[in-house]
């Protein structure tokens, strides 16, 4: 039902639920439905009531649906908010078998017993319940699917400034930023819409002599001719601190093939901000309005004037003001036959009115009371009229509650909200930022008005007269009877807001969430002001005291892959790879992730899984040799006259009396006596301290000793440089370790936790006589970039000595059988050193981090807390890591396993591990069971010390 | 997404830097127990200004103290530590 005047050049083919249709280029999605003829697009929330088309723009909450296929699927959509393109393939949802019988809509029968609330009142009574309803609801409630397949596009962030911002090209929005872009300020104007114009678009106006859009595009050419840029198809969907906006551009519509990315998040700073994002139209409250045929007064008037179609053939327009007059001129111009128009207001005057009662049947003083429909579309209404009733036969009812304006960013901005009882609408109050909201984002209605307000005198011609008095008396908040919908998206009726009232929930913040108003996608942009009033009414008080809810970014939708950006897959996050990589490659690594960086797990041997190979490997340590890629260690040097006194505040074990040329083990601690990180601290030179500490601490690490050295000693004159990457690493261990050193650097290796520096290869090395695996060891730092040929040299020389190479989980394993214990396993964040049993090794006097923490009465007694304790299994088979341990099945957990490994030493049983156990230290000898209920395995276990090999300790020693 | 006006690089965005703590929380090494746990769990947690310190973590790597307000988000002083 296209009018002639409305065809443009170009059909373009699309499918709707399967069926093929044609549209004209530059429709939306809706305008197209509409000029085939199809009413139904969709079925609603919690009632799968037949929905259509409400709205002409993002503000639409009851035609969603879904675009495109496979991977570029975007559910949810809204039919009013995408671009027709050849092949667009959409179909409706929430929608069983199909959209017109819908199973689902027994829901609306039984609503009686579905009311607001429901959801929440199925939590009271046996939980077995709320398992049952929860399934139903979830099948029966929803939206659309999201896609299963991975989404094929490109999204890509732009950063820019601009001394001025404009959101929204209507035409104050247009004559702000030609103003701006003219006197040479970087101009940015954003625009959701495909076109310049805003309400231009669908008005028969003229300024400066030329019609409206006309003007519109030539503003946009001479903003751009002045260097500023114009950006279509964008929206502003937050305003953040210091002018930060972030705008969404679609390069593509939803579910087109794009050339490039398809959609560019853009943020902007800017150091004056311009919201010209217009004002919506508020919807009428009575029974039926939202039937498909119901349609706001200026989406009726958009379809017909900027679209040249018709959404009705017999239309009866429901206004509490002028500006519905306009739709009524703007339908018949397009050949609806305008059953009447229906005036809240008992004696309107103007122009406009004057005009109309010529050509239309005008009624004053009359409302609507329900709509009716047959098959699921609208076919007639009632009306109230003075003091009678009248039906009217239609298949369009226009409707205008008057004219809300737009400012969620002003309020995301931080600016205020003032009541205005004349336009009984909320307008802008001071702003908090560098920002100022001009034309109908202010209430202004008058498109004279505006211009003049930002380009000085514009001659306007509009044949209907000046809008004059377009905001409503507070007739348009009638009460009704029947389903009269407040929140057409998430099915919220005027009822459900009074029984919300009758359960207590007063404020605005409670109804919100008691009745889900507003809590859909569309965020209750037609709806929000309509409710609050009906809020209002039932309190029995002014609209501002009925409160507002808070305005969230963002404005509409956002696809999630934007905000990614090209931080996807592989990308997702920065890989660090050890100086060393290929040579582990060369080697057989396989990888795995370990922090940040990727480390080698093990090193397989042809036919062997990486249990076999870890196992092997730590043996060979055992019995022979092995090393070890050990650069990813947090390490950091600390030097300077107060290099001490800083070591001595973030170490909590002893180190002054450290000579110079040794180190020891020290673990660092949190404030509240925790266990941060641990690693070992050396005495390199006087006042030249070396301290490690683990891989996946060593950001947190970083800034914890700048922060102690700035804050707490108030800069003590300490550099403290981080030289974890500076320095590669190679552990060498196992019982011919000190045979293959000596060997490679021709001089005596270190004792146990001492220190020399040497040359290998011809390259200078610092060896640190320090075991992680119990067996006699070193660790070899190396400048990264030349710790190729030392690891050569180090691997041709373990290889002959009858080791090779060794990964991280036979390191793990090592270090479980000496009872070492690693961050974020046994230091899960709520042990502290006691716990560990390191008790005995802090300071006594205090002075470092933590040490008030531990004074605490529930730290410093240790009855009643989990210790470590050595787990061995007596059941052959593997120890579930993170199992429960028990003393019976089914009894409450004691504590729990934290890490398992395969026992390599020869010793009794085949698996063992660490764990946390209440009371653990006075437990041992206990036999308790590892129950992992989600692996559905039990095994027995034999508590005892964290400690099942070499516990004197004599295998350092050469 | 604040500007914040590090005094050694310039106004920079929020995103380069890390935000510790209000002062009012900072334990120092000296405090005893009750002081320092008081301090580290009892905060003043006002409405309006509050003095905070932050790490431009990702840029000069310094810290710096904040005066900012925690309604407004507003800073009105900053300074090196």
């Amino acid at each position: 039902m296209r009018h002639g005047s409305g065809v443009r050049a170009g059909k373009v083919p699309f499918t709707f639920n399967g069926q093929a249709y044609w549209g004209q280029e530059g429709d939306t999605l809706a305008a197209a439905l509409l000029a085939n003829g199809v009413k139904v697009v969709a079925r609603s929330f919690k009632y799968h009531r037949p929905r259509g088309i409400m709205a002409a723009g993002v503000e639409e909450p009851c035609a969603l649906v879904t675009v495109g296929d496979g991977g570029r699927r975007e559910p949810n959509t809204r039919a009013t908010d995408v671009f027709l393109y050849p092949g667009l393939v959409a179909t409706s949802q929430n929608a069983w078998p199909s959209l017109s019988f819908d199973i689902g809509a027994i829901n609306g029968r039984l609503s009686g017993l579905i009311p607001a609330g429901f959801y929440y009142k199925t939590f009271f009574g046996p939980p077995s319940r709320w398992m049952l309803y929860e399934r139903v609801i979830r099948r029966a409630a929803g939206l659309g699917k999201a896609p299963v397949e991975p989404d094929p596009d490109g999204y890509c962030h732009r950063a820019a400034f601009a001394d001025v911002l404009i959101v929204g090209a209507g035409p104050a929005g247009l004559a702000a930023a030609c103003v701006a872009a003219e006197s040479g300020a970087r101009v940015i104007l954003l625009e959701q819409d495909a076109l310049p114009g805003g309400s231009l678009l669908a008005h028969a106006v003229s300024i400066d002599g030329v019609p409206g859009a006309e003007w519109a595009r030539g503003m946009v050419d001479r903003i751009r001719a002045a260097g500023g840029r114009v950006l279509f198809r964008t929206t502003a969907t937050g305003y953040w601190d210091d002018n930060f906006i972030t705008a969404v551009e679609r390069l593509a519509e939803p579910g087109q093939v794009p050339s490039g990315p398809v959609q560019c998040l853009w943020k902007l700073r800017c150091e004056r901000v311009i919201l010209a994002t217009g004002a919506l139209e508020r919807p009428l409250v009575f029974a039926g309005n939202d039937l498909p045929g119901v349609m706001l007064a200026s989406a009726a008037q958009t379809y017909a004037a900027r679209y040249g179609v018709a959404p009705g053939q017999r239309a009866v327009v429901a206004t509490s003001h002028d500006a519905g007059y306009r739709a009524a001129f703007a339908l018949a111009d397009v050949g609806v036959a305008i059953v009447a128009v229906l005036d809240t207001r008992s004696d309107p005057v103007g122009p406009l009115v004057h005009a109309a009662r010529s050509r239309f049947p005008v009624h004053t003083d009359a409302r609507v009371l329900s709509a009716r429909g047959r098959k699921g579309v609208l076919v007639g209404l009632e009306a109230a009229i003075g003091g009678g009733r009248q039906t009217f036969a239609a298949d369009l009812l226009a409707m205008s509650g008057g004219m809300s304006p737009v400012l969620h960013l002003h309020r995301q901005a931080g600016g205020a909200l003032v009541h205005d009882p004349v336009r009984d609408a909320y307008l802008p109050g001071e702003g908090r930022q560098n920002h100022v909201c001009v034309g109908a984002a202010t209430g202004e209605g008058d498109l004279a008005t505006i211009l003049s307000d930002a380009l000085c005198r514009v001659p306007v011609e509009d044949p209907l007269g000046a809008a004059g008095a377009a905001w409503p008396g507070p007739v348009w908040r009638q009460e009704a009877r029947g389903k009269a919908f407040v929140d057409f998206q998430h099915d919220v009726t005027t009822a459900d807001l009074a029984l919300a009232q009758r359960e207590g929930f007063v404020s605005s913040e409670h109804v919100k969430r008691y009745t889900t108003l507003g809590m859909g996608t569309d965020q209750g942009k037609t709806g929000a002001m309509v409710a609050l009033a009906q809020m209002a009414d039932l309190r029995g008080v002014a609209l501002p005291e009925a409160g507002l809810t808070t305005f969230r970014p963002p404005y509409t939708p956002v696809t999630m892959a934007a905000f990614a950006g090209t931080m996807r897959g592989d990308h997702a996050g920065p890989i660090r790879r050890l100086p060393l990589a290929a040579m582990h490659e060369a080697l057989g690594a396989q990888w795995v992730p370990a922090g940040v960086w990727m480390r080698p797990r093990a090193y397989p041997a042809p036919g062997e899984t990486i249990g076999e190979a870890s196992v092997r490997e730590a043996r060979m340590v055992r019995n022979r040799v092995g090393i070890v890629d050990v650069s990813s260690l947090a390490k950091f040097e600390i030097a300077g006259p107060d290099a001490l006194a800083l070591v001595l505040a973030v170490c909590a074990t002893p180190v002054s009396k450290l000579a110079v040329g040794r180190g020891r083990y020290t673990v660092m601690l949190r404030e509240d006596g925790m266990v941060m990180d641990d690693g070992t601290v050396w005495r390199v030179a006087h006042d030249r301290w070396l301290v490690t500490s683990s891989t996946g601490g060593a950001a947190r690490m970083a800034r914890h000793w700048t922060y102690v050295r700035d804050v707490l000693l108030d800069g003590a004159r300490a550099a403290v440089v981080d030289v974890g990457e500076r320095w590669a690493g190679i552990a060498l261990a196992g019982p011919s370790a000190c045979r293959v050193l000596t060997g490679l650097i021709n001089a005596a290796a270190p004792a146990h936790m001492g220190l020399v520096d040497a040359t290998i290869a011809g390259v200078p090395v610092r060896v640190l006589a320090a075991s992680y695996s119990g067996e006699r060891a070193f660790e070899i730092h190396v400048a990264a970039h030349r710790v190729g040929p030392v690891w050569q040299a180090l691997h041709a020389a373990v290889v002959e000595a009858g080791g090779g190479v060794y990964g991280l989980d036979a390191m793990d394993h090592l270090r479980v059988e000496k009872g070492h214990v690693v961050i974020g396993a046994e230091a899960d964040g709520r042990t502290t050193p006691a716990d560990l049993g390191m008790g005995g090794m802090l300071r006594k006097a205090g002075g470092f981090v933590g040490w008030q923490g531990l004074m605490r009465p529930a730290l410093s007694e240790t009855a009643g807390r989990r210790h470590l304790v050595g787990i061995t299994a007596l059941d052959d088979e593997p120890l579930p890591e993170g199992a429960m341990l028990v003393m019976q099945i089914g009894e409450e957990p004691q504590g729990h396993v934290t890490t398992a490994a395969p026992r390599i030493a020869a010793g009794e049983g085949a698996w063992i591990g660490l764990a946390l156990l209440t009371d653990g230290v006075a437990r041992h000898g206990e036999i308790m069971v590892a129950w992992s209920p989600v692996r559905d395995k039990a095994v027995r276990v034999w508590v005892g010390p964290p400690m099942f090999h070499d516990p004197e300790g004599v295998r350092y020693r050469d | 997404m604040m500007l914040i006006p590090c005094p050694h690089c310039g106004p920079r965005v929020q995103e380069e830097f890390a935000y510790e703590r209000t002062l009012d929380s900072v334990v120092r090494l000296d405090d005893g127990p009750v002081t320092a746990m008081s301090r580290l769990y009892t905060r003043a947690n006002p409405r309006g200004e509050e003095i905070e310190i932050w790490s431009h973590v990702h840029g000069c790597g310094q810290w710096l103290r904040l005066r900012r307000d925690r309604v407004t988000h507003a800073i009105s002083d900053v300074e090196a530590i």
